[in-house]
Protein backbone atom coordinates (compact mmCIF):
# COMPACT_ATOMS: atom_id res chain seq x y z
CA UNK A 1 0.00 0.00 0.00
CA UNK A 2 1.25 3.24 -0.62
CA UNK A 3 2.23 5.31 2.31
CA UNK A 4 0.03 8.92 0.71
CA UNK A 5 -3.45 6.05 0.27
CA UNK A 6 -3.07 5.64 4.21
CA UNK A 7 -4.84 9.04 4.85
CA UNK A 8 -7.59 10.41 2.02
CA UNK A 9 -5.81 13.37 0.20
CA UNK A 10 -7.23 16.96 1.55
CA UNK A 11 -8.42 20.00 -1.03
CA UNK A 12 -7.25 23.04 1.67
CA UNK A 13 -5.72 22.21 5.48
CA UNK A 14 -2.53 21.12 7.12
CA UNK A 15 -1.09 18.16 7.35
CA UNK A 16 1.07 16.86 10.10
CA UNK A 17 3.24 14.29 9.27
CA UNK A 18 5.78 12.63 10.54
CA UNK A 19 4.58 12.39 14.29
CA UNK A 20 6.37 9.97 16.39
CA UNK A 21 3.64 7.20 16.97
CA UNK A 22 2.34 7.57 20.03
CA UNK A 23 2.13 11.13 20.13
CA UNK A 24 -0.19 11.11 17.38
CA UNK A 25 -3.17 11.37 20.27
CA UNK A 26 -2.05 14.37 22.36
CA UNK A 27 -1.37 16.13 19.47
CA UNK A 28 -4.75 15.44 18.79
CA UNK A 29 -5.60 16.34 22.17
CA UNK A 30 -4.43 19.68 21.23
CA UNK A 31 -5.76 20.49 18.00
CA UNK A 32 -9.27 19.85 19.69
CA UNK A 33 -8.24 22.14 22.85
CA UNK A 34 -7.93 25.05 20.34
CA UNK A 35 -10.86 23.90 17.88
CA UNK A 36 -13.41 21.64 19.27
CA UNK A 37 -15.28 21.46 15.46
CA UNK A 38 -11.63 20.90 13.72
CA UNK A 39 -12.64 17.98 11.08
CA UNK A 40 -9.40 15.89 11.66
CA UNK A 41 -8.24 12.73 9.82
CA UNK A 42 -5.54 10.36 11.72
CA UNK A 43 -3.33 7.66 10.90
CA UNK A 44 -1.65 5.96 13.67
CA UNK A 45 0.88 3.69 13.35
CA UNK A 46 1.76 4.35 9.59
CA UNK A 47 4.83 2.49 8.42
CA UNK A 48 7.44 5.83 8.01
CA UNK A 49 10.65 5.33 5.42
CA UNK A 50 12.83 7.38 8.03
CA UNK A 51 11.77 6.02 11.65
CA UNK A 52 9.47 3.20 11.73
CA UNK A 53 5.97 3.83 12.93
CA UNK A 54 4.87 7.27 12.72
CA UNK A 55 1.47 9.24 13.42
CA UNK A 56 0.14 11.32 10.41
CA UNK A 57 -3.25 14.06 10.99
CA UNK A 58 -4.96 15.94 8.35
CA UNK A 59 -6.74 19.01 9.88
CA UNK A 60 -9.35 20.01 6.63
CA UNK A 61 -9.95 23.71 6.21
CA UNK A 62 -7.20 24.73 8.90
CA UNK A 63 -3.98 26.48 7.47
CA UNK A 64 -1.41 26.12 10.73
CA UNK A 65 0.42 29.09 11.56
CA UNK A 66 3.60 28.30 13.24
CA UNK A 67 2.15 30.37 16.17
CA UNK A 68 -0.50 27.05 15.90
CA UNK A 69 1.90 24.56 15.42
CA UNK A 70 4.27 25.28 18.17
CA UNK A 71 1.04 24.24 20.29
CA UNK A 72 2.20 20.98 19.50
CA UNK A 73 6.00 21.58 20.05
CA UNK A 74 6.80 19.27 23.41
CA UNK A 75 4.94 16.52 21.26
CA UNK A 76 7.13 15.91 18.36
CA UNK A 77 9.38 18.60 17.64
CA UNK A 78 10.73 17.28 14.65
CA UNK A 79 7.06 16.63 13.13
CA UNK A 80 6.88 18.34 9.40
CA UNK A 81 4.02 20.49 9.12
CA UNK A 82 2.96 20.67 5.27
CA UNK A 83 0.10 23.13 4.27
CA UNK A 84 -2.47 22.41 1.87
CA UNK A 85 -4.00 24.30 -1.10
CA UNK A 86 -5.79 22.60 -3.93
CA UNK A 87 -4.44 19.64 -2.65
CA UNK A 88 -1.19 20.87 -3.03
CA UNK A 89 1.66 21.27 -0.46
CA UNK A 90 2.21 25.24 -0.21
CA UNK A 91 4.29 25.75 2.26
CA UNK A 92 6.27 23.13 4.85
CA UNK A 93 7.84 23.86 7.93
CA UNK A 94 9.00 21.98 10.94
CA UNK A 95 7.35 22.12 14.08
CA UNK A 96 10.61 23.17 16.24
CA UNK A 97 10.70 24.45 19.49
CA UNK A 98 9.63 27.84 20.46
CA UNK A 99 11.49 29.95 22.97
CA UNK A 100 8.56 30.57 25.00
CA UNK A 101 5.05 28.81 25.73
CA UNK A 102 2.34 31.76 25.98
CA UNK A 103 -1.13 30.28 27.43
CA UNK A 104 -0.39 26.28 26.52
CA UNK A 105 -0.15 24.70 29.66
CA UNK A 106 -0.94 25.12 33.52
CA UNK A 107 1.70 25.26 35.51
CA UNK A 108 2.19 22.43 37.63
CA UNK A 109 3.41 24.58 40.58
CA UNK A 110 -0.53 24.34 42.39
CA UNK A 111 0.56 27.48 44.05
CA UNK A 112 1.51 29.53 41.06
CA UNK A 113 -0.58 32.72 40.58
CA UNK A 114 -0.74 32.40 36.86
CA UNK A 115 -3.11 29.15 37.49
CA UNK A 116 -5.56 31.45 39.18
CA UNK A 117 -5.52 34.62 37.45
CA UNK A 118 -7.07 35.82 33.57
CA UNK A 119 -3.50 36.30 32.48
CA UNK A 120 -1.71 33.60 30.14
CA UNK A 121 0.66 31.20 31.30
CA UNK A 122 4.37 31.57 30.20
CA UNK A 123 6.79 29.48 30.21
CA UNK A 124 10.67 30.19 29.21
CA UNK A 125 12.28 27.14 27.57
CA UNK A 126 15.34 26.09 28.26
CA UNK A 127 17.31 23.19 26.51
CA UNK A 128 20.17 21.08 28.38
CA UNK A 129 21.52 18.55 26.49
CA UNK A 130 18.77 16.36 25.15
CA UNK A 131 16.61 17.38 27.90
CA UNK A 132 14.08 20.58 27.71
CA UNK A 133 13.33 22.20 30.82
CA UNK A 134 10.36 24.59 31.16
CA UNK A 135 10.40 28.13 33.73
CA UNK A 136 7.43 30.04 35.08
CA UNK A 137 7.58 33.25 34.30
CA UNK A 138 5.90 33.97 36.91
CA UNK A 139 6.82 31.31 39.91
CA UNK A 140 10.14 31.23 38.53
CA UNK A 141 10.15 27.78 39.17
CA UNK A 142 11.78 25.22 36.13
CA UNK A 143 10.27 21.62 35.16
CA UNK A 144 10.98 19.27 33.42
CA UNK A 145 8.96 18.90 29.93
CA UNK A 146 7.66 15.49 31.09
CA UNK A 147 5.64 17.31 33.98
CA UNK A 148 3.78 18.71 30.68
CA UNK A 149 2.96 15.75 29.35
CA UNK A 150 -0.68 14.04 29.52
CA UNK A 151 0.13 11.24 32.52
CA UNK A 152 -1.69 7.83 30.47
CA UNK A 153 -3.97 7.56 27.35
CA UNK B 1 24.53 59.78 37.89
CA UNK B 2 21.61 58.06 36.04
CA UNK B 3 20.11 56.37 38.29
CA UNK B 4 18.86 52.76 36.78
CA UNK B 5 16.45 51.33 39.10
CA UNK B 6 14.22 54.83 38.92
CA UNK B 7 10.52 53.83 38.68
CA UNK B 8 11.61 49.64 38.23
CA UNK B 9 9.79 47.25 39.50
CA UNK B 10 11.71 44.83 41.78
CA UNK B 11 10.10 41.93 41.79
CA UNK B 12 12.98 39.40 41.92
CA UNK B 13 16.84 39.45 42.50
CA UNK B 14 17.19 37.91 39.06
CA UNK B 15 16.43 41.46 37.97
CA UNK B 16 18.98 42.98 39.58
CA UNK B 17 22.47 43.63 38.22
CA UNK B 18 25.38 43.64 40.36
CA UNK B 19 25.91 47.22 40.22
CA UNK B 20 22.23 47.51 41.23
CA UNK B 21 22.98 45.62 44.19
CA UNK B 22 26.08 47.46 45.26
CA UNK B 23 24.42 51.05 44.45
CA UNK B 24 21.66 50.00 47.00
CA UNK B 25 24.17 48.80 49.61
CA UNK B 26 25.98 51.70 49.38
CA UNK B 27 22.93 54.23 49.66
CA UNK B 28 21.46 52.09 52.43
CA UNK B 29 25.06 52.58 54.19
CA UNK B 30 24.54 56.74 53.91
CA UNK B 31 21.03 56.61 54.94
CA UNK B 32 22.31 54.75 58.29
CA UNK B 33 25.09 56.89 58.46
CA UNK B 34 23.17 60.66 57.75
CA UNK B 35 19.85 59.60 58.09
CA UNK B 36 17.35 59.82 54.75
CA UNK B 37 16.33 62.57 52.89
CA UNK B 38 12.51 63.18 52.02
CA UNK B 39 12.41 61.37 48.36
CA UNK B 40 9.08 60.20 48.89
CA UNK B 41 7.87 64.00 49.90
CA UNK B 42 3.91 64.09 48.39
CA UNK B 43 4.16 60.69 47.45
CA UNK B 44 1.29 57.88 48.56
CA UNK B 45 2.77 54.49 49.16
CA UNK B 46 0.08 51.28 48.74
CA UNK B 47 1.57 48.58 51.48
CA UNK B 48 -0.58 45.99 50.47
CA UNK B 49 -0.55 42.98 52.87
CA UNK B 50 -2.59 40.02 51.41
CA UNK B 51 -1.20 38.21 54.02
CA UNK B 52 0.35 39.41 57.33
CA UNK B 53 4.04 39.86 58.16
CA UNK B 54 5.55 41.92 61.29
CA UNK B 55 9.62 42.44 60.17
CA UNK B 56 8.69 43.33 56.30
CA UNK B 57 5.60 45.20 56.79
CA UNK B 58 6.77 47.68 59.85
CA UNK B 59 10.46 48.22 58.46
CA UNK B 60 8.89 48.96 54.43
CA UNK B 61 6.39 51.07 56.35
CA UNK B 62 8.76 52.92 58.65
CA UNK B 63 10.82 53.61 55.74
CA UNK B 64 8.24 55.34 53.76
CA UNK B 65 7.56 57.67 56.61
CA UNK B 66 11.34 58.27 57.75
CA UNK B 67 11.43 59.21 53.36
CA UNK B 68 8.21 61.40 53.90
CA UNK B 69 6.09 59.65 52.42
CA UNK B 70 2.12 58.55 53.44
CA UNK B 71 0.67 54.96 53.84
CA UNK B 72 -2.48 53.76 52.74
CA UNK B 73 -2.79 49.64 52.64
CA UNK B 74 -3.92 47.15 54.71
CA UNK B 75 -2.35 44.04 56.74
CA UNK B 76 -4.32 41.27 55.75
CA UNK B 77 -5.98 40.06 53.22
CA UNK B 78 -8.78 39.00 54.47
CA UNK B 79 -10.25 42.56 55.12
CA UNK B 80 -10.31 43.24 51.18
CA UNK B 81 -12.31 42.68 48.20
CA UNK B 82 -9.85 39.76 47.48
CA UNK B 83 -12.25 37.98 50.34
CA UNK B 84 -15.16 38.76 47.76
CA UNK B 85 -13.14 36.54 45.02
CA UNK B 86 -11.84 39.72 43.08
CA UNK B 87 -8.66 38.40 41.33
CA UNK B 88 -5.36 40.05 41.77
CA UNK B 89 -5.17 41.91 38.69
CA UNK B 90 -8.28 43.73 38.95
CA UNK B 91 -7.18 44.49 42.56
CA UNK B 92 -3.82 46.12 41.34
CA UNK B 93 -5.32 47.52 38.72
CA UNK B 94 -7.33 49.74 40.90
CA UNK B 95 -4.72 50.66 43.81
CA UNK B 96 -1.72 51.53 40.74
CA UNK B 97 -4.67 54.58 40.27
CA UNK B 98 -4.82 55.29 43.60
CA UNK B 99 -1.09 54.98 45.04
CA UNK B 100 2.51 56.15 43.74
CA UNK B 101 4.12 52.88 44.07
CA UNK B 102 2.69 49.48 45.45
CA UNK B 103 4.46 47.38 48.02
CA UNK B 104 2.66 43.60 47.93
CA UNK B 105 2.91 40.64 49.51
CA UNK B 106 1.30 37.51 48.60
CA UNK B 107 1.18 34.15 49.26
CA UNK B 108 0.86 32.76 45.99
CA UNK B 109 4.00 32.23 43.82
CA UNK B 110 4.32 35.12 40.68
CA UNK B 111 2.11 37.25 42.38
CA UNK B 112 4.55 40.38 42.52
CA UNK B 113 5.43 39.92 38.39
CA UNK B 114 2.01 39.86 37.34
CA UNK B 115 1.17 42.84 39.57
CA UNK B 116 3.73 44.56 37.88
CA UNK B 117 2.61 43.59 34.59
CA UNK B 118 -0.58 44.91 35.53
CA UNK B 119 0.33 48.35 37.73
CA UNK B 120 1.35 51.48 35.99
CA UNK B 121 3.32 52.35 38.94
CA UNK B 122 6.16 50.31 40.33
CA UNK B 123 5.91 47.38 42.58
CA UNK B 124 8.10 46.54 44.83
CA UNK B 125 7.90 42.51 46.17
CA UNK B 126 7.45 42.07 49.67
CA UNK B 127 7.53 38.23 49.20
CA UNK B 128 5.32 35.91 47.11
CA UNK B 129 4.82 32.31 48.69
CA UNK B 130 8.16 30.43 48.70
CA UNK B 131 9.19 32.41 45.28
CA UNK B 132 11.34 35.58 46.06
CA UNK B 133 11.59 38.21 48.46
CA UNK B 134 13.95 40.67 47.69
CA UNK B 135 14.33 43.09 49.79
CA UNK B 136 15.04 40.92 52.45
CA UNK B 137 18.05 39.92 50.13
CA UNK B 138 18.97 43.57 50.14
CA UNK B 139 19.18 44.34 54.09
CA UNK B 140 21.28 40.52 54.07
CA UNK B 141 23.71 42.02 51.44
CA UNK B 142 23.81 45.27 53.27
CA UNK B 143 24.54 43.78 56.49
CA UNK B 144 27.48 41.02 54.91
CA UNK B 145 29.19 44.22 53.51
CA UNK B 146 28.62 46.56 57.03
CA UNK B 147 30.14 43.49 58.68
CA UNK B 148 32.74 42.52 56.65
CA UNK B 149 33.54 45.89 54.75
CA UNK B 150 33.15 44.00 51.51
CA UNK B 151 30.96 42.01 49.65
CA UNK B 152 34.20 40.37 47.63
CA UNK B 153 35.85 36.35 48.11
CA UNK B 154 33.63 35.94 51.15
CA UNK B 155 32.91 32.16 52.59
CA UNK B 156 29.83 31.90 53.63
CA UNK B 157 27.94 28.91 55.35
CA UNK B 158 23.83 28.22 55.09
CA UNK B 159 22.18 26.46 57.43
CA UNK B 160 19.19 24.93 57.77
CA UNK B 161 15.57 24.44 55.21
CA UNK B 162 18.04 25.18 52.54
CA UNK B 163 15.04 23.55 50.07
CA UNK B 164 12.05 25.78 50.81
CA UNK B 165 13.88 28.76 52.07
CA UNK B 166 13.44 31.54 50.04
CA UNK B 167 16.00 33.86 51.78
CA UNK B 168 18.75 31.33 51.33
CA UNK B 169 17.41 30.95 47.45
CA UNK B 170 17.61 34.55 47.03
CA UNK B 171 20.77 35.16 49.18
CA UNK B 172 22.60 32.95 47.14
CA UNK B 173 21.76 34.26 43.76
CA UNK B 174 22.92 37.28 45.15
CA UNK B 175 26.03 36.78 46.37
CA UNK B 176 27.13 34.74 43.17
CA UNK B 177 28.19 38.42 41.82
CA UNK B 178 30.70 38.46 44.18
CA UNK B 179 33.15 35.53 43.70
CA UNK B 180 31.75 33.52 47.14
CA UNK B 181 32.27 30.12 48.97
CA UNK B 182 29.37 28.63 49.80
CA UNK B 183 29.12 25.80 52.47
CA UNK B 184 25.73 24.06 52.64
CA UNK B 185 24.39 22.54 56.48
CA UNK B 186 21.34 20.63 56.04
CA UNK B 187 19.51 17.54 56.39
CA UNK B 188 19.02 15.30 53.22
CA UNK B 189 15.98 16.13 52.87
CA UNK B 190 16.16 19.61 52.91
CA UNK B 191 19.22 20.23 50.83
CA UNK B 192 19.27 22.76 48.12
CA UNK B 193 16.87 21.94 44.98
CA UNK B 194 19.14 20.26 42.19
CA UNK B 195 18.49 22.83 39.56
CA UNK B 196 20.47 25.44 42.09
CA UNK B 197 23.19 23.55 42.82
CA UNK B 198 23.26 22.80 38.73
CA UNK B 199 23.35 26.66 37.96
CA UNK B 200 26.11 27.22 40.47
CA UNK B 201 28.05 24.74 38.79
CA UNK B 202 27.50 25.97 35.76
CA UNK B 203 28.63 29.86 36.75
CA UNK B 204 31.77 28.32 38.35
CA UNK B 205 30.59 29.11 42.01
CA UNK B 206 32.48 26.99 44.82
CA UNK B 207 30.33 25.05 47.11
CA UNK B 208 30.33 22.28 49.30
CA UNK B 209 28.15 20.05 51.22
CA UNK B 210 29.57 19.73 55.27
CA UNK B 211 27.73 16.99 57.78
CA UNK B 212 28.26 19.48 61.09
CA UNK B 213 28.30 22.93 62.11
CA UNK B 214 32.09 22.68 63.91
CA UNK B 215 33.91 22.23 60.48
CA UNK B 216 31.94 25.35 58.86
CA UNK B 217 32.21 27.60 62.25
CA UNK B 218 35.78 27.73 61.71
CA UNK B 219 35.95 28.72 58.34
CA UNK B 220 33.99 30.59 57.42
CA UNK B 221 33.40 34.85 57.00
CA UNK B 222 29.44 35.04 57.44
CA UNK B 223 27.20 31.73 59.51
CA UNK B 224 23.32 32.20 58.09
CA UNK B 225 21.14 30.25 60.34
CA UNK B 226 17.44 29.25 58.81
CA UNK B 227 14.72 27.96 60.65
CA UNK B 228 13.70 23.86 60.28
CA UNK B 229 9.95 24.00 60.29
CA UNK B 230 9.11 21.61 62.30
CA UNK B 231 5.77 20.87 60.46
CA UNK B 232 8.16 18.80 57.88
CA UNK B 233 9.14 16.76 60.31
CA UNK B 234 7.70 14.04 62.71
CA UNK B 235 8.41 15.08 66.68
CA UNK B 236 10.77 12.71 67.01
CA UNK B 237 12.77 13.06 63.71
CA UNK B 238 12.17 16.78 64.17
CA UNK B 239 13.85 16.54 67.81
CA UNK B 240 16.97 14.73 66.20
CA UNK B 241 17.57 16.83 63.10
CA UNK B 242 17.00 20.40 65.31
CA UNK B 243 19.78 19.44 67.73
CA UNK B 244 22.29 18.93 64.99
CA UNK B 245 21.81 22.45 63.41
CA UNK B 246 21.45 24.24 66.79
CA UNK B 247 23.91 27.03 67.56
CA UNK B 248 25.42 27.86 71.10
CA UNK B 249 27.73 30.53 72.47
CA UNK B 250 30.11 27.64 72.79
CA UNK B 251 30.71 26.59 69.61
CA UNK B 252 31.71 29.89 67.93
CA UNK B 253 35.09 29.73 70.59
CA UNK B 254 36.61 28.56 67.56
CA UNK B 255 35.09 31.03 65.12
CA UNK B 256 37.34 33.96 62.69
CA UNK B 257 36.59 37.34 64.97
CA UNK B 258 35.26 38.86 61.97
CA UNK B 259 32.61 36.09 61.30
CA UNK B 260 29.42 37.09 62.34
CA UNK B 261 26.32 34.85 62.30
CA UNK B 262 23.25 35.93 60.34
CA UNK B 263 19.24 35.02 60.92
CA UNK B 264 16.62 36.17 58.80
CA UNK B 265 14.24 35.96 61.95
CA UNK B 266 12.25 34.77 63.53
CA UNK B 267 14.41 32.18 65.45
CA UNK B 268 13.04 29.38 66.92
CA UNK B 269 15.55 27.24 68.51
CA UNK B 270 18.34 27.04 66.43
CA UNK B 271 20.16 30.19 67.87
CA UNK B 272 20.18 29.52 72.01
CA UNK B 273 19.88 32.93 73.18
CA UNK B 274 23.10 32.81 75.04
CA UNK B 275 24.74 33.25 71.02
CA UNK B 276 23.18 37.32 71.49
CA UNK B 277 25.66 38.06 73.78
CA UNK B 278 28.43 37.03 71.57
CA UNK B 279 30.47 39.47 69.13
CA UNK B 280 29.89 36.92 66.48
CA UNK B 281 25.92 37.78 66.75
CA UNK B 282 25.07 39.94 64.15
CA UNK B 283 21.27 39.16 63.28
CA UNK B 284 19.73 41.84 65.69
CA UNK B 285 21.46 45.01 63.40
CA UNK B 286 20.52 42.78 60.46
CA UNK B 287 17.02 43.34 61.02
CA UNK B 288 17.48 47.19 62.14
CA UNK B 289 19.19 47.36 58.77
CA UNK B 290 15.95 46.58 57.23
CA UNK B 291 14.83 49.87 57.52
CA UNK B 292 17.83 51.07 55.92
CA UNK B 293 17.98 48.76 53.09
CA UNK B 294 14.14 49.90 52.50
CA UNK B 295 14.87 53.16 52.38
CA UNK B 296 17.55 53.34 50.03
CA UNK B 297 15.06 51.05 47.93
CA UNK B 298 12.53 53.24 47.88
CA UNK B 299 14.69 56.35 47.50
CA UNK B 300 15.99 55.00 43.84
CA UNK B 301 12.86 53.42 42.32
CA UNK B 302 10.94 57.15 43.51
CA UNK B 303 13.35 59.57 42.75
CA UNK B 304 15.26 60.35 39.25
CA UNK B 305 18.10 61.71 41.22
CA UNK B 306 19.52 60.35 44.23
CA UNK B 307 22.34 63.05 45.70
CA UNK B 308 23.88 61.19 48.23
CA UNK B 309 25.32 59.22 45.41
CA UNK B 310 27.18 61.94 44.01
CA UNK B 311 29.73 62.13 46.82
CA UNK B 312 29.64 59.01 48.01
Amino acid sequence: MRETMAVEAIEVGTVIDHIPAGQGLNILARIQKLNSNARLTVGLNLPSKTSGLKDIIKVEGWLFSEQDAAEMALYAPNATVNIIEKYKVVKKFKIGIPEEFLGIFDCPNSNCISNKEPSPTRFRVKAKQKDLFLRCHYCERTFADTLFMPKSR
Amino acid sequence: MINPLYRKDIVSISDLSKENLELIVQLAQQFKQHGPSPYLQNNVIASCFFEPSTRTRLSFETAVQRLGGTLIGFSDGTNTSTKKGETLTDSIHMISSYADAIIMRHPQEGSARLASEVSTVPVINGGDGANQHPSQTLLDLFSIYECQGDLEGLSIAFVGDLKYGRTVHSLVQAMSHFNPTFYFIAPDILRMPSYFEESLEEAGIKFEYLDALAPAIETVDILYMTRVQKERFDPTEYMHIASQYVLNADMLSTAKPNMKVLHPLPRVDEIHPDVDRTANAYYFQQAENGVYAREALLALVMSETVKELHHA
